[in-house]
C-alpha cells in the first residue's frame, strides 16, 4: 500500500509477452477463466432457487427461460465450466502432494482436463435427458 | 519466554500464512462431490413442474447438500476472485474490486441460503 509506483518498477513475473503460448499455460488461464465463469454462473442458481422459494408464478418464468435454447445453452456452458474447473482443480490437488509435476505428466493432465471435461459434460447431459425420458 | 513470534504477531503472517491456501483446498475437496450433485440435480430437473422441483429441494438431504454447496462455493469463490484481482488489478481499483467480489460472494451465499431454507421449511 502506498508503494504502487515502486512496485511497478520491479520486474514482474510472469513475463507473458516473451513466452510462446504453451498448452499448460493456456490451461492455467482456462482454470482462472472457468473459475470466474463459475462465479457468474452461480447467479443462474440463485435466480432458480429464489424463484422456487417465491412460488409457482416466479418459477414458471425461470423454468420457461431455462427450457429455451438460450437457457439450455447457458446451463450447458455453466456445467462445462464447472466440470472443467473441477478436473483442473483435482489436477492442482494432485500437484499439492508433490506428484505429477514432471513435463510428461503436466501435458497428460492438460489434455485429460480438456478432453475429460468435454466428454463428461456431454455424457452428463445425455444421461440427464435419458433419465427424464425427454 | 520471549520468542521472535511476539514481535511479528499482528504485523505479518504469524502462523496465518497458509490459512487461505488451506481453506481454498478444503472447499475445493468439498466442492467435488457437491458440484457433481448440483450438475445432476440441474440436468434432471430442466422443465420439471414446480411441485416436483419444490418437493425435491425440500427433502432434508437435498437441502443439506445445497446448503453445504452454497457455503463451500461462496468461500471458494471469494478466495479465487480475490486471487485473480490481486494479480491483475492494482492500486485503488484493487481495493474496490476486492470489495465488490466479497459482496458478490456473500450476496450469492446469503440469497441461496435464504431460498433453500424457505423451500425446506415449506412455503
Amino acid at each position: 500500500m502506498g508503494n504502487a509506483k515502486l512496485g511497478a518498477e520491479r520486474p514482474l513475473s510472469p513475463h507473458l509477452s516473451i513466452y510462446r503460448p504453451m498448452l499448460t499455460m493456456m490451461m492455467s488461464i482456462a482454470h482462472r477463466i472457468s473459475g470466474a465463469a463459475n462465479a457468474v454462473g452461480f447467479l443462474l442458481l440463485v435466480w432458480w432457487l429464489l424463484a422456487i422459494a417465491s412460488g409457482p408464478e416466479a418459477y414458471a418464468e425461470v423454468s420457461s427461460f431455462f427450457a429455451g435454447i438460450p437457457g439450455r445453452l447457458l446451463l450447458f456452458l455453466f456445467s462445462w465450466s464447472l466440470i472443467h474447473h473441477m478436473l483442473g482443480g483435482i489436477r492442482h490437488l494432485i500437484w499439492d502432494t508433490g506428484r505429477g509435476l514432471d513435463k510428461v505428466s503436466i501435458e497428460i493432465f492438460a489434455w485429460a482436463t480438456i478432453i475429460g471435461s468435454t466428454v463428461l459434460t456431454v455424457l452428463v447431459w445425455i444421461a440427464g435427458y435419458w433419465l427424464r425420458g425427454a | 519466554m520471549a520468542t521472535p513470534l511476539k514481535r511479528v504477531r499482528g504485523l505479518g503472517t504469524a502462523h496465518h500464512g497458509t490459512e487461505t491456501f488451506w481453506r481454498q483446498r478444503l472447499t475445493a475437496v468439498a466442492n467435488v462431490p457437491l458440484v457433481v450433485f448440483l450438475i445432476l440435480a440441474i440436468v434432471t430437473h430442466i422443465g420439471a413442474s414446480y411441485g416436483d422441483v419444490h418437493a425435491f429441494l425440500a427433502r432434508p438431504l437435498v437441502t443439506l447438500a445445497f446448503a453445504a454447496l452454497i457455503l463451500s462455493a461462496a468461500i471458494h469463490m471469494r478466495i479465487g476472485l480475490k486471487e485473480i484481482i490481486e494479480d491483475y488489478v492494482h492500486g485503488g481499483a484493487k481495493i474496490v474490486a476486492i470489495l465488490l467480489a466479497t459482496f458478490f460472494a456473500i450476496g450469492i451465499g446469503l440469497a441461496s441460503l435464504l431460498a433453500i431454507v424457505k423451500i425446506s421449511l415449506g412455503s
